[in-house]
């Protein structure tokens, strides 16, 4: 049955911003999807918000709108384009949310679009809770006793029967949004309050406790013939009680017979047939009672999702591609499997290797929030490990992370090995508990009493042990035999975990393992565990004796990616990466991809000619530049596009022999340098913000004395502005410098930096690409919040909305001088602040910004590409003249017709709770807080920032009521803003002090009580119970104290987190209520439309 | 952690493998074939069809879930040799009783671990199944390469007689009976009778040896070739037997061994695969209905038949029913009478699975069906009342009652 010949053209819907739950994974899949459909010969009608996707390249789809993903603006796509046939199985959550929208306000059928892949019934039964336990029932399987609720009252009769603790699992939500367990009455209403709120269909299930449960999950594939395979299994480390997001995973399943397997596979097949996923993928989630073997089926997502990325990466079978296949109607025996390139894809993957994957998480950057793990994802991305056994995957896994507490360590001489401490605090999930869980065990604890504290299956458990068998073993050896040795690096104990406990340095034990020739040798992922020959380079490590590396004739260009998602380091960077080595490619080079993160695009084994799927750190980089140097010329490594992971690692590979091309190693560390940096400054005829280092709160307040508050403090060395702060006074500077001396982080080498904070100006971001001769300014970024808040969470407008083109030659200017100075080959990024008419340099990074992909979309230039090809000594004229770069001009000189973009970043605050249950605070400073972004286009300011809203937070309100409270410095902007939402016939409401000021200006508006004062006399409601009460449309709140160090609490909290919690727009600053202004002006003279990338690049030539 | 004794691990091309002794200390000898499957190592190690072979796991962790008495598919462990990257130290299951390790060892099955698993299977693709010796008592290859190549070779020999069972015993139907079938055991599976069982089907599991006559006088519905060990083309006695058995018009069902010696008895050769297929998740096409079904495969040897087309052969008129989608090997064999009616079939994989997926437990229905429509045709030709000529046992009576 070959491909359906009625689909001409498709509509595709992405997962929009990058948010906790929902990660570039879709991205990756989505890509896959528009690239197989555009094969075939379908048109590709794509909507998608995030810029920072490969997907919304235009190249993959044949009109790319990046529009809002909500109903209104999808019909408007739909109304254009027509498509015989939505695919919503592909975008997460969000995409499938939409289509249910638009099938249920009767959008598809007005347009007689059909939706493929999953239909709204099958959708419907693979979500809903009743439908769904009935189809499992059907099938011979049990799922967790449970009932359906509506309101609180109905939770707490269904707990009164199923009894504590109780899960609440609300519908249709993402990522377990609003999902908690309850132990207590108290827990059950904070929960199934909140999981109410969340569901669309006010609707949460209250279920029986199968915590410490093993946990398991399947990827199931079926096509409209009716076959069926299992691409993966998948075992939780962290039994049940943890998100599977939040678990460290095994692939495949390790500890179930065949039997047990074969009943969840009988049981998955049963599934899909009964639900209904006639073409495509979803994946189901078990349960299984380690003392007896019952089997619970949990639930299942009728459609792709994360696991399906990591089952994707983890067995070479491309789950996504595949979907999109199968959904235009091939068969899975009519479809070749990559890989083999002999075999189809109507088989089940046999692995080798294990495959473990370990969460990332950012708590650190939301103080107070609980580090808890339960069934509501709090992970910010992940990483990904691949070896010939668990040990070696675990341990390449955890050093994946990037961060230094994650590996097991046996030298920490402040760990308190108080086997009984350790054991009550491992009984409670959190991050970095398998870590404790080490350490349980080497405080003694029994393998038993570990499983009883933690209910990890003993099969992990006795891994655990292993581990620390060999570290002991290695410990007390009174030299480093070679078979200690191998043993340690056969179990995944990388140089610098051997060097610890041997007192050695890392490059030593390097030194010694070369010196025996222990290197790793490279399998091959190949789907079917060496059957047959594998096509596909894709590669990973392990202590074994066959290597398969090929050798080659072409020069290789190594690319390091950058790890796992983080905040301040996502799916920007691994774009940057993607588009190096696509235009390598293109260039003549073989790329070769280095990665360990299996949500990105730059970890699919068709984006470069080679990938290795390991870890990004010295040891194992320089093994790979190794491995890849005995197969054929290596033209250079690319460290400058990954972030700052492969950033990092430039100095080592550099000191180590390996060639780095682009920016040298040195010019970047002249650019973090703040003595050479401001020399280069100098010689420009540039200033930075005065500023100085401390070492203590004495010479902090010296500094901070002679240049004024406020001062902007911050650790050397950080990334995405942690723990960066603004400071008012005296006070709050000695509680942070106390407050780091204390925890041991500030030395003569990394002293605290104290900058003068530049009050009252615009800051602005530039991305620009310099060869040695010329620049070529990417793009001007004006930021709408004024400077202060983390450029990443700031919204911006390019190109820039208020600064003239002698504002910009200056930028240009400031920009070349210091390219030029640095030393830059390809890519710069600088942040400059513009206040009373003074250009400040705060910053410059020699290397991909997070805002390079934004950038190359809003002016359809290429920049990473460009870049790439930069760094490989092509100049910007030859690639001007190959057509890369436009002939002339570039983003600091755009056309006046050039439409506005704006991004807006887009924040995790709804997932993060205080351990009293307590919503985090919203506030924004200059450290970095969002995960993702969204871009708004259009003709105007005010349009591009509403699509820019209400792709991020949903629309702005055009009619209804605006709460308005403002700090006192910013009262007096605020009165216009007002006045016009006013006149536009929006209600005003204030607190007792904004009230005031806005109607001695003739600004009509009622006083709301605040929260401390409780309800009137005669019940007026404070303003949070007017917020929960959906009685505001919009919240207006700019916070004093807001950055400072202080109680941000102080002001304004209970009114931002309720905001938070009942969705409703809450706009902090001035500036912001401004576009808000203008966005909801546009919004009232209904005149928005969509226009697709490709339109407005046929626009653009044409007016050229 | 506990020391284990250096083995080797020789093969006939002198290509070598150093690592740890896993199971019982000492040396063996076999053919060395790679199975790919994830799980199921329990079912794997007792089917009778790896008797004489070396089985190399490509699943690198082997023994996690230790050793039950349940999931064996016959009483003992048949493999000459077992290859193993990582053994687990601890085994983790509820039903688990005792450890692998223990179970190796206890039935003197000499193995290896620690060693490139992937290696030696990449090893084997490329230059095919061959010899292989292990030992924890040589130190010497060059001496053990010696032994491995003056041991016996897999092509030509026959091995079912050494795995038959040595009496016929009954498996009796679960439910209300409704056939009798005759199982020729060549290395039968437990779960083979089991899944006839299940579907009323009483079970006369008889030695490989039988004759024709010993067969139809259990005067059974259908008969059964099971799968078993061996090259199909040195055995003549049981080609023999299924010849007689279809000109008479018995329905047949032949399984993996069942179904070489179906395509011999039809007239088509045999022919050695190069390195076999071992493992849980071949795709194999039922041309039939045009569905795919994931399946459970062990065999070294194939039937030689035209994959397009009808042959027409003394008992009917042969095709091929199912084909391997990765490499077109025949699959199954179908056989039809003058009239079109099906009178047998045979399948080269593992319906039965353990281990092993049960997408291809359809086949046992089909057989039930064949049975059932060839009833009405062989009465009218012999017109007996269909009692078995042997008793039932007295379980399968008070199965039967029920």
């Amino acid at each position: 049955m070959p491909k359906r010949t009625d689909l001409k053209s498709v509509l595709v819907i992405g997962s929009g911003p990058i948010v906790i739950g929902q990660a570039c994974e879709f991205d990756y899949s989505g890509t896959q999807a528009c690239r197989v459909l555009k094969e075939e010969g379908i048109r590709v009608i794509l909507v998608n918000s995030n810029p920072a996707t490969i997907m919304t390249d235009p190249e993959f789809a044949d009109a790319t709108y990046v529009e809002p993903i909500t109903p209104e603006y999808v019909e408007m796509v739909i109304a254009k384009e027509r498509p015989d046939a939505l695919l919503p199985t592909l975008g997460g959550q969000t995409a499938l949310n939409a289509a249910i929208a638009l099938h249920e306000n009767g959008v598809l059928e007005k347009y007689d679009v059909e939706m493929i892949g999953a239909s709204f019934d099958a959708i419907h039964r693979g979500e809903n809770r009743e439908l769904f336990n009935a189809i499992v029932a059907k099938v011979g399987g049990e799922s967790a006793r449970s009932r359906v609720c509506h309101t609180l009252a109905d939770c707490e009769a269904a707990v009164a029967e199923l009894g504590y603790p109780a899960v609440v699992r609300p519908s249709f939500t993402m990522g377990g949004t609003g999902s908690g367990i309850a132990y207590s009455k108290g827990d059950l209403a904070r929960i199934a309050g909140a999981g109410l709120a969340a569901s669309p269909t006010t609707e949460v299930l209250i279920e029986e406790s199968i915590i410490g449960w093993k946990e398991y999950e399947l990827e199931v594939m079926r096509d409209k013939a009716d076959n069926v395979v299992i691409v993966c299994s998948i075992e939780n480390v962290d039994p049940m009680g943890v998100h599977t997001g939040d678990s460290i995973t095994v692939a495949p399943a390790m500890t179930l017979t065949d039997r047990e397997y074969q009943h969840l596979r009988d049981l998955a097949i049963g599934i899909i047939r009964e639900v209904g996923v006639d073409t495509g993928g979803c994946n189901i989630q078990y349960a299984v009672n380690p003392a007896d073997g019952r089997v619970i089926v949990i639930e299942m997502n009728p459609r792709v999702s994360r696991s399906s990325a990591l089952a994707s990466k983890a067995t070479g079978f491309p789950i996504a591609k595949i979907a999109a296949k199968v959904a235009i109607g091939y068969t899975l025996d009519e479809i070749t499997n990559d890989i083999t390139k002999e075999t189809p894809a109507s088989f089940e993957p046999t692995l080798d290797y294990v495959v473990v994957k370990v969460p990332r998480f950012a708590f650190e950057k939301f103080p107070g929030a609980d580090p808890v793990l339960t069934t509501h994802m709090k992970s910010v991305g992940e990483a990904m490990a691949i070896g010939r056994n668990f040990t070696e995957a675990l341990q390449k896994a955890l050093r994946s992370l990037e961060s230094a507490d994650a590996p097991f360590d046996w030298t920490q001489e402040w760990v308190d090995l108080d086997k009984d401490a350790l054991l009550a605090e491992i009984a409670v999930p959190h991050d970095g508990r398998l870590k404790k869980v080490m350490d349980t065990l080497r405080a003694g604890a029994t393998p038993q009493e570990v499983f009883d504290a933690t209910k990890i299956d003993p099969w992990f458990v006795d891994q655990l042990l292993l581990i620390n068998e060999v570290a002991v073993e290695m410990t007390a050896a009174p030299e480093l035999t070679p078979q200690i040795l191998r043993t340690a690096k056969r179990h995944g104990f990388s140089d610098a975990q051997i060097g610890k406990i041997r007192g050695m340095t890392p490059d030593v034990v390097r030194g010694v393992r070369h010196a025996l020739g222990i290197r790793p040798v490279y399998k091959t992922v190949d789907t079917c565990a060496a059957e047959f020959a594998a096509q596909t380079p894709y590669h990973y490590s392990s202590y074994d004796e066959e290597t398969e590396v090929a050798p080659r004739e072409r020069a290789a260009v190594i690319i390091l990616g950058s790890g796992p998602n983080r905040i301040g380091q996502g799916i920007e960077f691994d774009y940057s990466c993607v588009h190096a080595s696509m235009a390598l490619s293109e260039a003549g080079y073989e790329t070769v991809m280095v990665n360990c993160n299996p949500e990105t695009v730059s970890t699919d084994y068709d984006t470069s000619d080679r990938l290795y799927f390991e870890p990004l750190t010295l040891e194992d980089v320089l093994e790979i530049v190794h491995a890849e140097s005995q197969a054929g010329p290596i033209a250079g490594v690319i460290c400058q596009l990954g972030g700052q992971t492969p950033l990092g690692l430039a100095q080592g590979l550099a000191a180590n022999g390996v060639t780095i091309v682009g920016t040298s190693p040195d010019a970047i560390d002249l650019a973090e340098d703040r003595g050479s940096f401001g020399r280069v400054l100098a010689e420009a005829g540039l200033v930075a913000p005065q500023h100085g280092t401390a070492t203590s709160f004495v010479e902090a307040q010296k500094i901070a004395a002679e240049i004024g508050y406020p001062v902007l403090v911050r650790p050397s060395y950080v990334l995405g502005g942690r723990g960066m702060v603004i400071v008012y006074g005296d006070d709050t500077l000695r509680t942070y410098l106390d407050k780091y001396v204390a925890a041991g982080l500030i030395s003569r080498d990394a002293p605290v930096l104290v900058d003068r904070f530049v009050d009252d100006a615009v800051e602005v971001d530039v991305d620009a690409i310099f060869d040695g001769e010329d620049l070529f300014l990417g793009g001007v970024m004006e930021h709408i919040e004024e400077a202060g808040i983390h450029s990443g969470d700031s919204s911006c407008a390019l190109p820039p909305i208020t600064l003239g083109a002698r504002e910009v030659d200056r930028i240009r200017e400031a920009t070349e001088a210091i390219a030029r100075g640095v030393g830059v080959r390809g890519l710069l990024n600088i942040q400059f602040a513009l206040g009373s008419d003074i250009l400040y340099v705060l910053e410059a990074n020699p290397r991909a910004s997070r805002t390079v992909p934004f950038v190359s979309k809003a002016t359809a230039t290429p920049l990473a590409k460009a870049a790439a090809r930069v760094m490989l000594g092509e100049s910007i004229a030859d690639l001007r003249a190959a057509g890369l770069l436009p002939a002339t001009g570039d983003g600091g000189a755009l056309p006046p017709d050039q439409p506005i973009a704006v991004k807006e970043a887009v924040m995790p605050f709804n997932r993060f709770r205080t351990p009293d249950g307590q919503q985090v605070d919203t506030v924004l400073g200059p450290e970095m807080k969002s995960t993702g972004e969204v871009m708004g286009l259009d003709r105007d300011f005010g349009t591009a920032f509403s699509k820019s809203q209400a792709a991020a937070f949903g629309p702005l309100p055009t009619t209804g009521s605006v709460f308005v409270s403002m700090a006192n410095r910013d009262k007096r902007s605020m009165i216009f803003p007002v006045k016009v939402l006013a006149d536009m016939g929006f209600e005003i409401l204030a607190t007792q002090g904004t009230a005031e000021v806005l109607r001695r200006n003739g600004v009509p508006c009622s006083v709301v009580r605040k929260q401390h004062e409780g309800p009137g006399p005669k019940g007026e409601k404070t303003t949070v119970q007017l917020i929960h009460d959906g009685e505001i449309d919009l919240i207006v709140n700019t916070p004093y104290g807001a950055g400072t160090g202080g109680n941000v609490r102080l002001d304004g909290y209970e009114i931002r987190t309720a905001a938070v919690m009942a969705n409703v727009p809450c706009i902090t600053t001035v500036q912001g209520l401004g576009a808000a202004v203008q966005g909801i002006e546009a919004m009232r003279r209904g005149d928005i439309g969509v226009r697709s990338l490709q339109d407005w690049a046929r626009l653009r030539s044409s007016q050229a | 952690m506990p020391l284990h004794a250096p083995a080797i691990l020789v093969l006939e091309d002198g290509r070598t493998f150093r690592g740890d002794s896993y199971g019982a200390e000492g040396e063996t000898f076999g053919e060395a074939v790679f199975n790919t499957g994830m799980t199921g190592y329990q079912e794997t190690l007792t089917d009778p069809s790896y008797h004489r072979q070396v089985v190399v796991m490509t699943s690198p962790h082997v023994g996690n879930t230790g050793v039950n008495d349940d999931d064996p598919e016959s009483s003992r462990i048949w493999v000459a040799g077992y290859v193993v990257r990582d053994p687990a130290r601890v085994p983790s299951s509820w039903r688990s009783v005792r450890t692998l390790d223990d179970d190796l060892r206890s039935q003197g099955v000499v193995g290896i671990s620690g060693i490139d698993t992937r290696a030696l299977t990449r090893h084997l693709r490329e230059r095919g199944a061959m010899r292989v010796g292990i030992s924890s008592t040589e130190a010497d290859p060059a001496a053990l390469l010696e032994r491995v190549q003056a041991s016996g070779e897999m092509a030509g020999a026959e091995l079912a007689s050494e795995v038959s069972t040595p009496s016929t015993y009954v498996v009796p139907a679960i439910g209300e009976k409704r056939f009798t079938v005759v199982a020729l055991d060549l290395g039968i599976k437990t779960m083979t009778p089991h899944r006839m069982a299940e579907r009323g089907i009483e079970v006369h599991v008889v030695p490989a040896t039988a004759t024709l006559d010993e067969i139809t006088a259990i005067r059974p519905d259908g008969l059964f070739y099971s799968n078993g060990p061996g090259d199909p083309a040195a055995t003549t006695h049981q080609v023999e037997v299924l010849q007689g058995a279809l000109a008479e018009g018995l329905p047949y069902f032949g399984i993996c061994f069942g179904n070489q010696l179906f395509g011999r008895a039809l007239g088509f050769g045999t022919y050695k695969l190069k390195y076999g297929h071992r493992g849980i998740n071949q795709p194999v096409m039922d041309r039939t209905t045009g569905k795919v079904e994931v399946t459970a495969h062990n065999h070294g040897f194939a039937v030689d038949a035209p994959l397009e087309g009808t042959t027409t052969t003394p008992y009917g008129q042969a095709t091929v029913s199912h084909v391997c989608l990765n490499d077109d090997v025949v699959e199954g064999l179908e056989l039809h009478n003058e009239s079109g009616a099906l009178t047998g079939f045979s399948v080269q994989y593992h319906p039965e699975a353990a281990a092993g997926p049960h997408d291809a437990a359809y086949l046992f229905d089909r057989f039930v069906t064949l049975m059932d429509e060839v009833e009405p045709r062989r009465l009218r030709s012999d017109g007996s009342d269909r009692e078995p000529a042997s008793e039932p046992t007295d379980a399968s009576r008070e199965q039967g009652a029920l």
